[in-house]
């Protein structure tokens, strides 16, 4: 197939950037997304011209990593699939395509389509982990978690922290992913001692970071490649209005992650 | 920082803060709506009515206090997040293709701006008699007694098209603003499955609806000639 592709390029952080406009003839339809980008960097190589920056590391659709937006839509067209999971099929033959970085102020462009998703990290370390004291491990089957919980939990620990979720916000908002990170712990009994002040740090950091609020728009869910259901926001604010007005605090979690 | 400064400057406790103010607004809008649909008992109905508002006398502060407060938070804190979010993608898409959001979701600060203008000249209208003094100066006469006659300034005024109109266009935009609101104040206050489901495809779609059509009646009938 022959497509036209539009794609962001930017040298660098403080670069203006702009788009570059790429013709590809003989595109199989059995390619994934990223290795027709492959095809495109190798021309690019040959011609002596500087190949498209753009993140991946799994191919399989469980690191996060390969984040652009494409025709609008974070991941591209395909609902629950990761950028290496889309296959060139779901295009057309004369497409144009549209190639971007993650927009958030949250998420700087480093280059090209790569962005810094280094604010997700602080949020976990501000919270988003269980304190173990060091010893043996416990017995297996000495916590008993409920078969209703271990899936809520499990779906919730699905998320892979690829920022989709902040790509596809009218506001940049990161909701979905701390909903996602929140939902995980709370679901289990391991959660519950640092429950409420992980939601207090953990939105703190969300809002120190330069993510937008939340006003429903439910575009995140949509745009998950986990699917992680918009529900999960619904507990996080419940979680910290308990959280943050009338939970009884100790000090400080005992951990720093 | 106190918990609870810490709580009303976050997302998510601005948010909280909307949400409850939105409540306050929301059975203001009701009640306020089940009181003017007397006009259609009659004069007598709706001047007592609105005299036994008046006769309230402190209370009726305090309501007016407590509502001018839920109008500052629930507007302080929509600036306040809003402005937030704007300066949150400072580099605009080429391309967007929105999958699940409503128009009504992304114009809800558009639409609350004209409510605040409407809210604005409705008062002017009908509470301090700016727009048509003559109309507010009408009285009506109970057991010799001259009372303000509500009744007739309604009338009057949306026997004027041009401000009939003025307020069926302003219904229309708060029936928007309530249709997503009445959802996304469940989400925001944590309420999860079949309720906020229920709530966000048919409630308040029907309730924001029903708003706009109890409201709208009003100057409907006046211009029907069916009150007169
Ligand atoms: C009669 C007046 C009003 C009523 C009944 C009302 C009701 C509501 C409700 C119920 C919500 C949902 C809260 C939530 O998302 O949790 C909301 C949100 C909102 N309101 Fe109002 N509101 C009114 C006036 C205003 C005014 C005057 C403004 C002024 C700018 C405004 C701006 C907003 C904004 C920006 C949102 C946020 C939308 C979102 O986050 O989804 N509203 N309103
Ligand atoms: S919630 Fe979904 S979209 Fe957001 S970071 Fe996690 S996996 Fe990605
Ligand atoms: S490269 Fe790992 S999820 Fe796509």
């Amino acid at each position: 197939m022959n497509l036209t592709l539009h794609v962001w390029r930017q040298k660098g952080p403080h670069d203006k950037g702009g788009f570059e406009t790429h013709r590809m003839s003989d595109v199989s339809p059995d390619m994934s997304f990223l290795e027709m980008i492959d095809v495109l960097n190798e021309t690019l190589i040959a011609a002596g011209k500087e190949p498209i920056a753009f993140d991946h590391d799994c191919r399989e659709g469980i690191c996060g990593m390969c984040s652009m937006v494409i025709n609008g839509r974070p991941h591209g067209p395909e609902k629950g699939t990761t950028t290496c999971q889309l296959h060139m099929r779901k295009f057309r033959d004369g497409d144009e395509i549209t190639i971007e970085p993650w927009r958030a102020k949250a998420f700087p462009v480093l280059k090209d389509l790569c962005v810094d998703r280094g604010a997700f990290d602080r949020i976990i370390q501000a919270g988003g982990y269980v304190s173990v004291n060091t010893g043996s491990v416990q017995d297996a089957n000495c916590l008993p978690v409920s078969k209703v919980a271990a899936d809520a939990a499990f779906d919730a620990a699905t998320c892979i922290g690829c920022g989709a979720c902040v790509a596809a916000c009218p506001n940049g908002a990161a909701m979905l992913f701390v909903a996602a990170k929140i939902s995980h712990l709370a679901h289990l009994p391991q959660g519950q001692p640092e429950r409420h002040l992980r939601v207090t740090a953990m939105v703190e950091q969300m809002d120190h970071e330069a993510f937008g609020h939340c006003t429903n728009h439910f575009e995140c869910g949509e745009a998950c490649p986990k699917d992680i259901s918009v529900e999960n926001i619904a507990l996080l604010n419940a979680d910290y209005a308990k959280g943050a007005l009338w939970a009884a605090r100790p000090k400080q979690l005992s951990g720093d992650g | 920082m106190n918990r609870w400064r810490a709580f009303f400057v976050s997302t998510i406790g601005s948010k909280i803060v909307m949400a409850v103010t939105g409540i306050l607004l929301l059975l203001f809008v009701l009640g306020h709506l089940v009181g003017n649909l007397q006009i259609f008992l009659g004069r007598t109905a709706l001047n007592d009515y609105a005299e036994g508002l008046r006769k309230l006398g402190p209370l009726l502060w305090v309501a007016r206090i407590g509502l001018l407060a839920a109008f500052l938070l629930h507007i302080d804190a929509a600036v306040r997040l809003t402005l937030r979010s704007q300066a949150a993608r400072p580099v605009p898409y080429a391309k967007t293709r929105h999958s699940a959001t409503t128009y009504a979701a992304r114009t809800m600060v558009v639409s609350g701006i004209l409510v605040v203008l409407y809210v604005l000249y409705h008062l002017m209208h009908f509470t301090w008699g700016w727009v048509a003094p003559q109309a507010f100066a009408l009285t009506e006469t109970v057991d010799g007694a001259a009372r303000h006659d509500v009744y007739g300034m309604v009338v009057a005024g949306f026997q004027q098209p041009l401000i009939a109109i003025v307020y069926v266009v302003a219904q229309a935009v708060l029936a928007m603003h309530l249709s997503h609101g009445a959802s996304s104040l469940l989400q925001t206050l944590g309420v999860r499955g079949p309720l906020f489901e229920n709530v966000k495809n048919y409630v308040g779609p029907a309730f924001a609806l029903l708003v706009f059509v109890g409201y709208v009646s009003i100057p409907a009938a006046v211009l029907l000639g069916i009150v007169k």
